[in-house]
């Protein structure tokens, strides 16, 4: 207790010396809360839109289908179960035909995936009601990527070529009758989506599909035949990797600047102990013990850590809610790393983030403020009482 | 030991490693000081005053010999033990002060008396007691940087004596300061001395601080070389 208490007038007393060290302790904790805010938040908004866009509740994959391997497409589509049949009527799952196609927009060649799924289904957020309008040709949605890369927009027309399940090679006019705009790459890039009933014609795979989409409330109790259960956090398993590898890039740089700021409370440490000879010897003179004069060095060293989280509480805490309202516009481009990322991110701070935060530095700022006070217990008190240089 | 005797030092011997040999700073010293004396330990830079000071403050050991002060042999206290004998009954005035330099006046002299766990309201009266004598109220929350030497020195005695301690030792304690405030500070610590009956053990060669002395030490080559009474004719 008098550790903290003449630590704090200590610090107090030093002035512009300890608010320097706090401003950059304090700097230093803002960056990590929010940067790792930021990945979680980001985190966050990618599950969201990924459940919300891709995968649902998780999914039932026909039994050869490997997405990592576009030859297992053709054998990879079934009839549609009954139990399933009956869960897409009353609209808790929903089916997806898969099937390689290529589309020549403006006459060049591109090879995409061609989706079919119902236009009354409500278990993903593809807008997929447009499938239902009238037109000489079969109406399409793509994303804004496919739009983008094919140079296509809502209205055009354009030939897509594809092979039945018996090999043979077939084309159709489509028309564009919507381009999507949502931040999951994966169903976007190189894909279209048309009427299932449309592809199951193309490919004379009558109710056949690949996959089932899940969605709330289905009960997944039942094996199905031929037919393979995968689960939300399997689906999500790429997704959830990425993003550690991204906090584990990003602890590089917190390391970085935690080095600097223990650099800074290590070096007013030492010279702390320097400069501050005449004061340790008078506190010895005084009746302190060696061990009371390092508890003293110590805590003021650690309390920059204090006064850093309560300056954070008091000056970052608006701050952090600030940038938490307003988000983070992410550059153009990024989503062309394959992560579903919003343009704007908005960060998200958990307890455990700024609690956890708070005391490593905490406990980090101890361990180099002990260091040098250690030296202290090597002075003679009759030399430092007179800033003898030791 | 006679009961009466406060500190005692037997054939007390200091050496300090110079070089590859050594040097002899206290030789033999034998010695007994009383409660409530105004003593001087005096003589030339390198007498061993200093030294001598020192190892009754417990603050070194000596190398032969004891310093037994106020029942505790200094040669066998633990740091804890001798720690504690300084916190309790010993204040230190040194020549350049070694006021904590971020601490107010106020709380230079508190500082012992936190050490001491003494309640807020007792320290509160105690430092203003302390700052009454010495006669700096008006600088309560002034820092050292602001006050001049005399003050900074008067600060340095409340400090020394907020705690009432039995023995104050005194180093050099004008030896920065003009021959006013030397007088002035000098009759502070005698009448300190003559109304709490503190004992105040100077280590000094300023013939202004040896005229106040009522007993006179001479060291010479870290031997006593004459010790008598004095009558104190600074008054």
């Amino acid at each position: 207790m008098l550790a903290i208490k003449l630590a704090y007038r200590n610090l107090v007393g030093a002035g512009l010396r300890t608010w320097l060290n706090v401003i950059v302790l304090a700097f230093v904790l803002f960056m990590i809360i929010w940067h790792y805010g930021i990945l979680d938040g980001w985190n966050e908004q990618a599950n969201r839109d990924m459940q919300a866009w891709e995968v649902g509740n998780g999914q039932y994959w026909q039994e050869n289908y490997d997405p990592y391997d576009f030859f297992t497409l053709e054998d990879s589509h079934a009839e549609i179960p009954d139990v399933l049949q009956k869960a897409t009527v009353e609209g808790i799952v929903t089916p997806i035909l898969l099937t390689q196609a290529s589309v020549y927009p403006d006459g060049r060649i591109q090879s995409m995936l061609l989706k079919g799924i119902k236009p009354d289904q409500k278990v993903i957020a593809i807008p997929s009601a447009e499938l239902n309008i009238e037109s000489e040709e079969i109406p399409a949605v793509i994303g804004k990527r496919m739009a983008k890369n094919c140079k296509l927009k809502v209205g055009d027309i354009t030939t897509i070529r594809w092979r039945d399940i018996n090999g043979t090679f077939d084309a159709a006019e489509v028309k564009i009758v919507n381009v999507f705009d949502c931040n999951v790459p994966s169903i976007d890039g190189g894909q279209m989506y048309i009427h299932i009933n449309t592809l199951q014609k193309m490919m004379q795979a009558p109710n056949e599909a690949t996959m089932f989409i899940i969605g709330e409330d289905y009960d997944m109790s039942e094996d199905i035949s031929g037919w393979v259960y995968k689960e939300f956090d399997f689906l999500m398993t790429e997704m959830n990797e990425m993003m550690k590898m991204k906090k584990v890039g990003g602890s590089f740089m917190y390391f970085i600047l935690m080095l600097l700021a223990m650099l800074a409370i290590f070096d007013t440490q030492v010279l702390s102990i320097f400069r501050r000879q005449k004061e340790i010897g008078t506190y010895i003179a005084m009746g302190m013990t060696r061990t009371q004069v390092v508890s003293l060095f110590t805590v003021e060293g650690a309390m920059h850590a204090i006064l850093a989280v309560i300056f954070i509480g008091i000056v970052g805490t608006p701050l952090l809610i600030w940038l938490m309202s307003i988000g983070m516009t992410m550059p153009a481009g990024t989503d062309d790393m394959g992560i579903a990322i919003a343009d704007t991110i908005y960060p998200v701070y958990g307890a455990g983030l700024i609690i956890g935060t708070s005391l490593l530095v905490f406990v980090i700022t101890l361990i180099v403020s002990y260091l040098p006070a250690r030296k202290i217990s090597k002075m003679k008190p009759t030399d430092a009482i007179k800033g003898k240089i030791q | 030991m006679e009961q009466n005797t406060l500190i005692t030092i037997d054939n007390l011997v200091k050496r300090f490693p110079v070089g590859k040999g050594e040097f002899t700073a206290l030789n033999g010293i034998n010695l007994t000081i009383n409660p409530g004396e105004f003593t001087g330990i005096v003589g030339p830079s390198g007498s061993g005053k200093t030294t001598l000071l020192n190892i009754i403050g417990s603050l070194d050991n000596a190398t032969e010999g004891d310093a037994v002060v106020m029942g505790e042999s200094t040669s066998n206290l633990s740091l804890k033990s001798a720690a504690k004998l300084r916190r309790k009954h010993l204040g230190f005035i040194f020549q350049t002060y070694n006021l904590l330099p971020v601490y107010t006046v106020y709380e230079n002299v508190e500082f012992p008396l936190l050490l001491l766990n003494m309640s807020g309201a007792e320290r509160k009266k105690a430092v203003m007691d302390a700052l009454n004598w010495v006669g700096i109220t008006d600088k309560v929350k002034s820092r050292p940087a602001q006050l001049s030497g005399g003050e900074c020195q008067r600060v340095a005695i409340a400090r020394a004596m907020v705690k009432k301690p039995v023995i104050v030792l005194a180093d050099e304690p004008t030896a920065n300061l003009d021959a006013a405030n030397s007088h002035n500070i000098l009759k502070m610590m005698l009448k300190l001395n003559e109304e709490l009956k503190t004992t105040f053990i100077f280590a000094t060669h300023d013939d202004k601080v040896i005229k106040y002395l009522k007993r006179k030490i001479s060291l010479e080559d870290g031997k006593v070389v004459k010790d008598e009474l004095t009558k104190v004719k600074g008054e």
